[in-house]
């Protein structure tokens, strides 16, 4: 493997790694500010026992997502410098924004949330959750908004070889980030959603199958799996629809990227949406693979109606070639590359089964959702212990959805990193290989210590935040929360000394 | 002042307030096991930054991304030219914050200890390693024509590399020091000011070598001014801290790490990494910096968002403004 192999599999890993951590903050920390307004409002126990709760297993995840951003922000400069330099101009600023807006709002509030619980008016602590978690949201506009210049580039003018910024509010504005925002955050909030119910859902069916209605514990759980479920269903809605519309803009902007989603190997007009295929998706003749299918469904998912064409790879690979080339220049910062054709097919399998599964296992998190629902209705609780292993199992499905999506956007639009656009909103001629992109001073032997000592530092921290998220899932709220439920002690006998902190480390 | 100009200024800030606040962050951690005797006087220097690290950490991250949008080439070319020990860096800071987070998550000593040691490690190696970073970037480093670093992984690692280590470890030692007699209480608090009056000579020895090393080398009348005005404060910080006054002593450490980052920045300027090889192929500020327009959007950005980000942050060390002592520490309850 070079370099450019190596380093693409860093990012992938690092960046697949990170998005498992940073959904489910983004969900989460707007559900217990939620929690805890309920709590401020009502001053019912019970929600103050769910913030805690939890706010417990949020921060567990948290930290993990923090110190693996920190890669992400590095990772540009050391082992993508060449697209660095190509792209600062543009790309930087956003970044940078998150951090100055977003990030320093998110860390500090933060702190002053996990540990202000005694230290600030009852009003104030809340709206410190409120501030880290709708920085969270801020956090993900922005790097969607860098993310999406990638995909579709505008506001700029190309000037010496490189883009140049023009516009910051096209950046802003980018059709490609008004439709990747909500599909993103949707999805993030399936993600907390599917949490809540399944960890509840276990609660419930282990210990309060018949426990009274009123049961203090009772209560947290059926209210955080009906939070869960109606989050989680409208979650899953509101990414059916982005999703629609950004694929319709998808289909505008990167042909190849969805026409290899399909695996359409010819132009067709209607075109039929493939269910699943058996047999080598990656064959570009189409010849081996029997592929079940609904007719018309691509033309509507792509343009709106039924009976429009959808443009194939192999009519689309002569486009491609027309307008960007056939061979990578002669630069010999491409390395062994340069000067060879240019393969604008992205990886079929990938792209086919990666969409597929996205929207697989989104499904089977929707129907987990409206299923949690319906079970525990007019205050039941199922019996069957199938109930709360399958609740628990449906926690992994939107995880899934949401690593399967972003495989499919990134690997899609290969072999670009910055990919031209015939799309008019977009600023055309303007694009980066991937295989350009990389740093060139650097090794292979450095690139692979990297990627070996990042993924099994990654492998390890997962086993430890997983064995911490289990055993507070599990412990329930005595774990956070130990004077929930109990009799109030008489006279405030062990009430904590004065000047005790409410939380420390 | 042009923008350009301008902006390596707000990168030199951005360092400055990193190194002041995470400085502190790591002495706390670099002393963990030297001041403290038992669990409790652990939780004890733990929790006099535990609101307050990872919102200091962010001025690491905002410096990287602010070098990014307003100098790519320097950005580009700094962190891949130190791949290797940037590596070394991150895999600290993640063990770092990770620890923080999870060391009081499980009752036995076994846990804690290895949490411990993360919270060692990873408070000593990015003092270390962003020393010797910014030292080495002052220098330079051995750039070809288009940026890249030649030779081996270990190529950018000169004699200022290692006195730059020692420089930020012994200043983040010190001020660390300082810190927690401020924020702590009964015997944590007088074993950090015994310490503090202890090391104070030797441990910013070798941040007084580098400036006189750059001076030396690359220094003018501007960074001489600065390099003498740390120096003074450096010595005020010393002689206050004998008297037994550690509050003057934190804030004139404070100001002698100002006139230190002054001066070596003014050292840098105009270049922004300086090529060893070539000094035609240096990065300059202005060969590197962003379009004007990209200048202009971050300087609105951040002149919003900077007073913001001081008046909270600032908030947030006054109402974590007391004191801890083991008496304040709750009992540990875990699942």
């Amino acid at each position: 493997m070079d370099v450019l192999d190596i380093a693409r599999w860093q990012f992938g890993i690092t960046t697949v790694y990170h998005f498992l951590m940073v959904p489910l903050t983004i969900g989460l920390s707007v559900l217990v500010a939620v929690m805890q307004t309920a709590w401020f409002r009502t001053g019912k126990p019970h929600y103050l026992a769910m913030t805690k709760f939890w706010g417990k297993l949020m921060l567990i995840n948290f930290a993990m997502g923090v110190v693996t951003g920190i890669v992400q922000e590095f990772q540009f400069g050391m082992a993508w410098s060449a697209y660095s330099r190509f792209v600062g101009d543009v790309f930087g600023a956003p970044l940078a924004m998150e951090g100055l807006v977003a990030f320093f709002v998110e860390s500090t509030f933060l702190g002053l949330w996990i540990f202000g619980w005694d230290r600030l008016p009852r009003a104030a602590h809340l709206a410190c959750i409120w501030a880290a978690a709708l920085a969270t949201n801020v956090s993900a506009f922005f790097i969607l908004a860098a993310n999406s210049w990638m995909q579709h580039p505008v506001g700029i003018a190309f000037v010496d070889g490189r883009p140049r910024l023009t516009s910051i509010w096209a950046v802003l504005t980018n059709p490609t980030v008004l439709a990747t925002l909500p599909h993103t955050l949707a999805g993030s909030f399936a993600v907390a959603g599917t949490f809540l119910v399944g960890v509840a859902a276990w609660h419930l069916a282990r210990k309060h199958r018949d426990t009274p209605k009123d049961h203090p514990d009772r209560t947290v759980w059926r209210a955080s799996l009906r939070l869960g479920a109606w989050v989680g269903l409208a979650a899953f809605a509101a990414v059916a629809v982005s999703g629609d519309v950004q694929g319709k803009l998808m289909f505008q902007q990167q042909p190849m990227k969805m026409a290899s989603a399909e695996a359409l190997c010819n132009t067709e007009s209607p075109a039929s949406f493939s269910i699943f295929a058996v047999g080598d998706v990656a064959r570009r003749d189409c010849e081996s693979v029997k592929s079940v299918t609904v007719p018309a469904l691509l033309s509507f998912l792509a343009h709106g109606d039924f009976s429009t064409e959808v443009k194939g790879v192999n009519q689309l690979i002569g486009e491609y070639q027309a307008k960007y080339g056939t061979t990578y220049p002669n630069d010999p910062a491409l390395g062994s590359l340069a000067g060879k054709p240019i393969n604008y097919v992205p990886s079929l399998p990938v792209t086919y089964w990666g969409f597929r599964l996205m929207i697989g296992f989104g499904g089977i998190a929707a129907l987990a959702a409206a299923l949690a629902l319906w079970l525990t209705r007019r205050d039941r609780v199922p019996r069957g212990r199938w109930f709360h292993r399958a609740a628990l199992a449906a926690i992994a499905t939107p995880f899934l959805a949401n690593s399967f999506g972003w495989i499919f956007t990134e690997m899609g639009r290969q072999p670009f990193v910055v990919v031209p656009n015939p799309n008019p909103s977009g600023v055309d001629g303007v694009w980066l290989y991937t295989a350009q992109a990389v740093s060139r001073g650097v090794s292979a032997g450095e690139m692979l210590t990297s990627v070996i000592v990042l993924t099994a530092l990654y492998a390890a921290l997962a086993a430890v935040e997983g064995f911490l998220l289990v055993r507070y899932a599990r412990a329930g709220v005595p774990g956070v929360m130990p004077e929930y439920g109990a009799a109030p002690s008489p006279a405030g006998e062990d009430k904590p000394a004065e000047d005790v902190l409410a939380f420390a480390y | 002042m042009d923008l350009a100009t301008f902006w390596f200024c707000v990168i030199a800030l951005l360092w400055l307030g990193y190194l002041f606040l995470e400085g502190f962050d790591f002495g706390v951690g670099m002393l963990l096991p030297v001041l403290s005797r038992t669990n409790e006087e652990r939780r004890v220097l733990v929790n006099t930054i535990g609101p307050v690290w990872d919102g200091n950490e962010v001025w690491l991250i905002v410096a990287g991304g602010a070098t990014f949008a307003a100098f790519p080439g320097w950005y580009a070319s700094l962190f891949s030219a130190a791949y290797l020990p940037l590596l070394l860096v991150l895999v600290a800071l993640i063990l770092r914050g990770v620890a923080f987070e999870y060391r009081g998550k499980v009752d036995t000593d076994r846990w804690r200890r290895n949490w411990d040691r993360a919270i060692v490690f990873g408070s000593w190696v990015p003092a270390l390693g962003v020393g010797a970073l910014l030292a080495t970037n002052v220098v330079g480093m051995p750039l070809d024509a288009q940026g890249n670093r030649v030779g081996s992984a270990l190529a950018i690692i000169r004699p200022e590399t290692a006195l730059g280590a020692l420089a930020v470890a012994g200043f983040s030692l010190l001020h660390g020091a300082l810190f927690l007699s401020l924020k702590t209480d009964g015997d944590v608090r007088r074993r950090a000011a015994r310490l503090a009056m202890r090391i104070g000579p030797v441990a910013l020895l070798p941040l007084a070598a580098l400036l006189a090393v750059v001076q030396l080398r690359h220094g003018s009348a501007p960074t001489a001014v600065a390099a003498g005005l740390a120096a003074l404060a450096a010595v005020g910080a010393l002689v206050v801290l004998a008297s037994g006054r550690a509050g003057r002593a934190f804030a004139l450490l404070g100001a002698a790490l100002a006139a230190s980052v002054i001066s070596l920045f003014g050292a840098l300027y105009p270049d922004v990494l300086p090529s060893t090889l070539n000094p035609a192929y240096s990065l300059t500020v202005h060969g590197t910096a962003s379009s004007p327009y990209t200048l202009t959007v971050m300087t609105w950005v951040a002149a919003f968002g900077t007073p913001a980000v001081l008046v909270y942050q600032g908030w947030t060390y006054w109402v974590f403004r007391k004191r801890i002592g083991t008496n304040h520490i709750p009992p540990v309850h875990v699942p």
